[in-house]
């Protein structure tokens, strides 16, 4: 009788694999369907983000950071601005504000979506992925109303926003905003009844709340796990203490509790937009009135020479930040997105460094997926919601 | 917790350390020295008035011409008592940190990445290659006095060069194992 093998097989999952959401790559042992170990290989997409944000001026990182976490753009420049401002002692006019919550909700919902469209594609519900990124498109206009760029808008800007909000904005986020509701019940009777999906995800890449607070996990993931913690609700910014909105739960830490939660968090973000969207008036302001940072009027400009000269200064020379470092943290639909930043006194950063989510994920991926089949993983890192652009930088 | 109160606390636990605050304006900074660093981080998660459950991350500062030139910077985040604190450790250019890999296990990857962009080695880190460039790669990104735009060759490999004979030979081979 012939002996029985055992030997284990390695097989290289990406750089190119269509679950891997942009270019990791894994090698896998396998027993059988069985995963014995991953080992992940990233920095494929690694492109030098920081520093080359070191030779630019304050304001010209934000297009860069912007480029960082690619589907929640508009959350790495919070980050960023919020850093920078609390480093030059800025504070935002109510208006601004409410406009950032608005914002960074909007680019949750948007970011949130390619998560449920490509994580129930890669399960197999196809047709979700149609689903999700038709109503992703009218966030998408929506940037483009209000910057003219869809992806990467640029639209906060240290010291406030770019410009007013466009004519339309109200009448589009309010359009969106009654559609939207209705649309997640739909994504739900698609998904979270589905016999199917709950087979796949249930019980499936399980992290217990104290394995993702010693991996860094935070965000999703960690309040899959029963975690309550939401940078919005602990360390409040950008005025979102006077919001009112729940913090999604769940306990037991599997894909599909991290489905849950994040379709949970849909919902609240609909409620955070309502409730944003109604504060803020047609026009107003827009930027605070620091003119160390923000340029005068243009009718000032063309006015008086200080204006002249303040408006000659700050697009040519930049303006200085005060020597010191700064990190304030924002909710991204990932985690916790921070800024690190160091100034020497100059118009440049001295040093940008953006805390990753991402990269904390794939870093306890080999963890999660040990032991478990080989189809799983796909579903375990769809539900991380990973971005290759956000862990390589 | 302000400074002197976190300080308190951290004194006793880590005895003779010399501890100093740094300059701040969102939240508590501490500089550690790096031979106590591993004492501090267990002494910061385990009291329970600290309890810093969660190291958000692990980045590093080039000062350069500044002598020691590095600050390794460490952020963490207690959930239950939400706070927040900054530890620094200064590193000369030739110097090297603990890893804090015992304390947090997150801390692996980002150890990685400051060793990958600034050349600061993490000892007894049970890992530590290249995180982001290519195992191959020359220098530390990073470091002020690496250059911005450098032209670098593509590199290449040699194609895998397989015989008829070899080709045939490792079919057959697998066709034997195969039946067994």
């Amino acid at each position: 009788m012939a002996e029985i093998r055992t030997e284990t097989m390695t097989v290289n999952m990406g750089p190119q694999h269509p679950s891997t959401h942009g270019v990791l790559r894994l090698v896998l042992e396998l027993d059988g369907e069985v995963i014995q170990s991953v080992m992940p290989t990233i920095g494929y997409l690694h492109t030098g983000i920081e520093k080359t944000a070191e030779q630019k001026k304050w304001q010209q990182v934000i297009p860069l950071v912007e480029r960082m976490d690619y589907l929640a753009a508009q959350s790495n420049s919070l980050a960023y601005a919020l850093s920078v401002e609390k480093l030059l002692g800025l504070e935002m006019p109510q208006r601004v504000k409410d406009i950032r919550v608005l914002i960074a909700e909007l680019q949750r919902m948007a970011s949130h979506l390619i998560w449920l469209g490509t994580h129930a594609l890669e399960i197999g519900a196809v047709s979700m992925l149609f689903y999700a990124i038709r109503e992703r498109e009218l966030l998408m206009n929506i940037n483009e109303l209000i910057a003219g760029f869809r992806f990467f808008p640029s639209y906060i800007r240290i010291g406030g926003l770019r410009e007013d909000l466009p004519r339309g904005f109200h009448d589009a986020v309010n359009a969106f905003l009654d559609r939207f509701p209705t649309k997640i019940d739909e994504f739900e009777r698609l998904l979270t009844k589905n016999d199917i999906f709950r087979r796949r995800t249930e019980g499936v890449g399980t992290v217990p709340l104290e394995d993702a607070y010693q991996w860094g996990l935070v965000g999703p993931i960690a309040r899959a796990a029963g975690s309550d913690y939401d940078v919005r609700k602990y360390f409040p910014y950008s005025g979102y203490e006077t919001y009112d909105f729940a913090v999604p739960r769940a306990t037991e830490g599997d894909v599909y509790a991290r489905y849950r939660v994040r379709i949970a968090e849909l919902r609240q973000c609909v409620n955070i937009c309502r409730q944003a969207i109604q504060r803020i008036t047609p026009a107003g302001v827009w930027a605070c009135s620091d003119t160390r940072v923000v340029p005068p009027p243009k009718d000032k400009v063309y006015t008086e020479m200080e204006a002249l000269i303040q408006h000659f200064l700050i697009y040519s020379q930049g303006f200085t930040v005060p020597v010191g470092d700064a990190y304030v943290p924002v909710e991204g639909p990932r985690g916790e997105h921070g800024c690190y930043i160091v100034s020497d006194g100059s118009n440049r950063p001295w040093r940008v460094k953006m805390r990753a989510p991402s990269l904390m994920a794939i870093q306890a991926l080999p963890a999660v997926a040990r032991g478990s089949l080989i189809a799983d993983l796909v579903a375990i890192i769809g539900s991380t919601d990973v971005v290759m652009g956000d862990c390589d930088r | 917790m302000d400074s002197t109160a976190t300080l308190d606390i951290l004194r006793p636990l880590v005895s003779g350390a010399d501890f100093e605050v740094g300059q701040s304006v969102d939240f508590t900074t501490i500089y550690v020295p790096a031979d106590r660093l591993v004492e501090t981080c267990l002494a910061l998660r385990d009291h329970p008035d600290l309890r810093f459950n969660v190291l958000t991350e692990v980045t590093a500062a080039d000062y350069l011409p500044r002598e020691p030139r590095f600050e390794v910077v460490y952020h963490l985040l207690s959930v239950p008592n939400r706070a927040r604190l900054r530890l620094k450790v200064r590193v000369g250019s030739d110097g090297s940190v603990p890893t804090v890999q015992s304390v947090w296990r997150g801390a692996g990857w980002p150890e990685r990445e400051v060793w990958d962009m600034f050349g600061i080695v993490f000892d007894g880190h049970g890992d530590l290659r290249r995180l982001l460039m290519p195992d191959d790669w020359d220098g530390h990104p990073a470091r002020k006095d690496y250059p911005v735009q450098i032209r670098k060759a593509a590199q290449t490999y040699e194609p895998l060069e397989v015989s008829e004979e070899e080709f045939r030979a490792n079919i057959e081979r697998d066709r034997v194992k195969r039946a067994h």
